[in-house]
Formats: C-alpha cells, sequence, structure tokens
C-alpha cells in the first residue's frame, strides 16, 4: 500500500490521455476481480447448505441479498444455530457500508429510474474498488458496470455450483466445512485490519461474542459485538491518523478524493482487495 | 428452523440489503461523508466478521470449545499473512480440519 500516492494531475501529466486505453484497463480489471470474487462463491455456496439452507434459499441469498460478507454471516448465524430476525439483522448490519459506497457511487454514474434501481444492487466492495480507482469518469462508469455485473453473474454461478458440491458432500464436518466458515470470515476480515483502531475493534468484538455466547441466544452475541465498534468509532478522532488506515474509507480511496470531481485518484492496489 | 421461517429470514434479509444499498444512490452525498459515518461503519464491519470468526472458531452449541477449528484458523491465518488467495484459505482450513478429525484429533 503506497503511503502518499501521486496526485491525480501529476498522473495526468505523465501519462498522455486516452480514453479508449483507459477503458479497455478498467474492462481488463472488472474482469479479474470478477473472476476472482465469483471463484469464491464457491465456498458460499458450499457453506450455506452446509449450515442447514436449501439450493433454492442459497441461489436466492446470491441473486437478491448480493453481498458477499452479509451472506456469509447470515449463513454463519443460522448454521450456529440463530434465529431468523438476528440473522437479517446482522447481514443488514454488515451490509451497512454498501451505502457509503452508493453514496461515492451516486454522483459519478449520475443516473435515474431503472438503472439507479439496477445500480443500486450492484454496489458492493468490489464494483465501487474498481470504478474508483480509474483515473477518468467513463473509465470509472464502465468498471464500475462491468465489475458489479461480472460479479453477479460469475458469484451465482459458482454460488450454484459450490452448493450442489456441498449437498453432496454430505456431513460437513468430516470435510472441515465449519472451519472453512471461520476461515471465510477471516479472510474477509484481514484486509481491513491495517489500521490500531481496526484490530482494537476486532479484538474487543471477539471478547464480547465469545463472553456472551453462553449466556444469550445464539446470534446475539455477534450483533452485541457491534457495539464495540460505535463505541471506539465514535470517540476515535477524525486526525490523519484515522483516515489512511480505516479500511471502510479505503475501499473507496477516501469520500473527499472523489467527491464533486471527475477525477478518481489511481491506485490500482485498492481494486485487488477482496472482502 | 422451518423452511417457511428461513425463506422468511431470506427475503427480510436481502429486501434490507438492497434498501441500504438504495439509500445510498438517493441521499445527499455530504450526509454519509461525515468522517464520524464512515468511521463507524468501517468498524461495524471489522466487529461483526472478528466476532463471527471468534463464533464460528471457538463456540459450538452455545458452548465455547477447543477443537481442530482454532488449529485450522491459525493455519488460514498464517496462510493469508503469505498472502495466499481467499479461495486458498478457505480451502486450506478445511483440509486442515478434515485431516485432524481424520486423525481422530479434535
Amino acid at each position: 500500500m503506497p503511503a502518499s500516492p501521486p496526485p491525480p494531475d501529476a498522473l495526468e501529466a505523465a501519462q498522455p490521455h486516452d480514453p479508449a486505453a483507459e477503458r479497455r484497463r478498467a474492462i481488463r480489471q472488472a474482469t479479474s476481480v470478477a473472476i476472482a470474487t465469483g471463484l469464491y462463491g464457491l465456498s458460499f455456496g458450499a457453506l450455506s447448505v452446509a449450515a442447514g439452507l436449501s439450493v433454492l434459499q442459497t441461489q436466492a441469498l446470491s441473486l437478491l441479498m448480493f453481498t458477499g460478507g452479509s451472506q456469509f454471516a447470515f449463513v454463519g448465524v443460522i448454521g450456529a444455530g440463530g434465529g431468523g430476525v438476528a440473522a437479517a439483522a446482522t447481514a443488514t448490519l454488515l451490509g451497512a457500508r454498501n451505502a457509503l459506497y452508493g453514496a461515492v457511487m451516486a454522483p459519478l454514474l449520475d443516473l435515474r429510474g431503472a438503472r439507479r434501481l439496477l445500480a443500486a444492487h450492484v454496489t458492493i466492495d468490489e464494483s465501487t474498488a474498481v470504478a474508483t480507482a480509474q483515473r477518468d469518469l467513463t473509465a470509472s462508469r464502465v468498471g464500475f458496470w462491468w465489475a458489479g455485473l461480472g460479479v453477479l453473474v460469475l458469484w451465482n454461478v459458482f454460488t450454484l455450483a459450490g452448493a450442489l458440491l456441498g449437498n453432496a458432500l454430505g456431513d460437513p464436518g468430516r470435510w472441515g466445512l465449519d472451519a472453512a466458515a471461520a476461515a471465510a470470515f477471516l479472510g474477509l476480515l484481514w484486509p481491513r485490519l491495517a489500521a490500531r483502531s481496526a484490530q482494537l475493534v476486532a479484538a474487543g468484538a471477539v471478547v464480547v461474542a465469545l463472553v456472551l455466547t453462553p449466556v444469550a441466544p445464539a446470534g446475539v452475541p455477534v450483533l452485541a459485538a457491534a457495539v464495540v465498534a460505535v463505541v471506539i468509532g465514535w470517540r476515535s478522532p477524525p486526525g490523519p491518523s484515522a483516515v489512511p488506515g480505516v479500511p471502510g474509507t479505503e475501499d473507496v480511496n477516501g469520500s473527499d478524493e472523489v467527491d464533486g470531481s471527475d477525477e478518481t485518484g489511481g491506485r490500482e492496489g485498492t481494486a485487488r482487495r477482496s472482502g | 428452523m422451518s423452511p417457511i421461517a428461513t425463506w422468511a429470514a431470506v427475503l427480510a434479509g436481502a429486501l434490507a440489503c438492497y434498501l441500504t444499498k438504495l439509500l445510498g444512490h438517493r441521499v445527499p452525498a455530504h450526509w454519509l461523508a461525515q468522517p464520524r459515518v464512515s468511521r463507524i461503519s468501517a468498524l461495524v464491519t471489522v466487529a461483526l466478521l472478528a466476532a463471527l470468526v471468534g463464533v464460528q472458531t471457538f463456540t459450538a452449541g452455545g458452548v465455547l470449545v477447543l477443537d481442530a477449528r482454532v488449529v485450522a484458523v491459525a493455519v488460514a491465518a498464517v496462510a493469508l499473512a503469505l498472502r495466499a488467495p481467499f479461495i486458498v484459505v478457505v480451502v486450506l482450513a478445511a483440509a486442515v480440519a478434515a485431516a485432524l478429525r481424520a486423525l481422530g484429533l479434535g
């Protein structure tokens, strides 16, 4: 991760502007992100049926909920014996960051009507990361749609494959699928742990969840851990140290960089983040 | 949970997640651009994922347990530190847990 990326102006000056090349670059990035992300739909599909959902319910999550972390959380809570309300609430809270991505993407896309409704559905980590990693407005839009729709298609195809595979495997414990679920959450968490405040929140959340597990109904300990984030996030000073490290703001290259401007920075690294 | 209850949760959760995304596209950008809002949102993601790691690794049926999953997740952490791709990390963790159980450990 570069400590100080070159300002967009410097990039523009260094490289002559070629809109067609920029569009091709956006499509290339979006395609590789869609393939990589789609592949781990395999693990989601397998874990979802292992948690007790049907193949059809699993597919409905990938098609309609369509936000990976929330889907993993939903089946994780159900698999641990939690109720439907706790599962849906955890998934919704985990999807809250998508609202921030929407606020970043809306002025860039400038859509109305049905297109805006579809754009909202494919506003996820990957589409926002690819869009905000582009150097001009058209490339941003192209990158957003190719990544968003590409992930939508591949994520669903691989979810189905994973669900059918999971069904065929039988006993989830024998194949270590319960451990795979834990590893999946760790994999989603890992790129977000750069900042000290994030590490602190993660440690606190684990403690809260484990302490509450023997005494609270299944699903509640995970939801309660969110309070740790609110407490620490509320108090952290908004100084410069908090900004580059907070993954939510980093994923979208910092909202200040894209706000009211055609230029969207140029850090390719953000497009390769998973989650 | 009955299939109907699971379906209700799937559809309600999906609707809530979609409305959250749409909200971001509909509200004025500066409402969500406040540092405190973006900071808490990012940290809520971290807190929920970390809590899920903890619960999935150290608990079963509402009690704390230490079993093959702990070793598997430790191996997953090492793989992540070595920048292994997500799917490799997940498959590796499953393989470690499955192997330990096949050997009668955990």
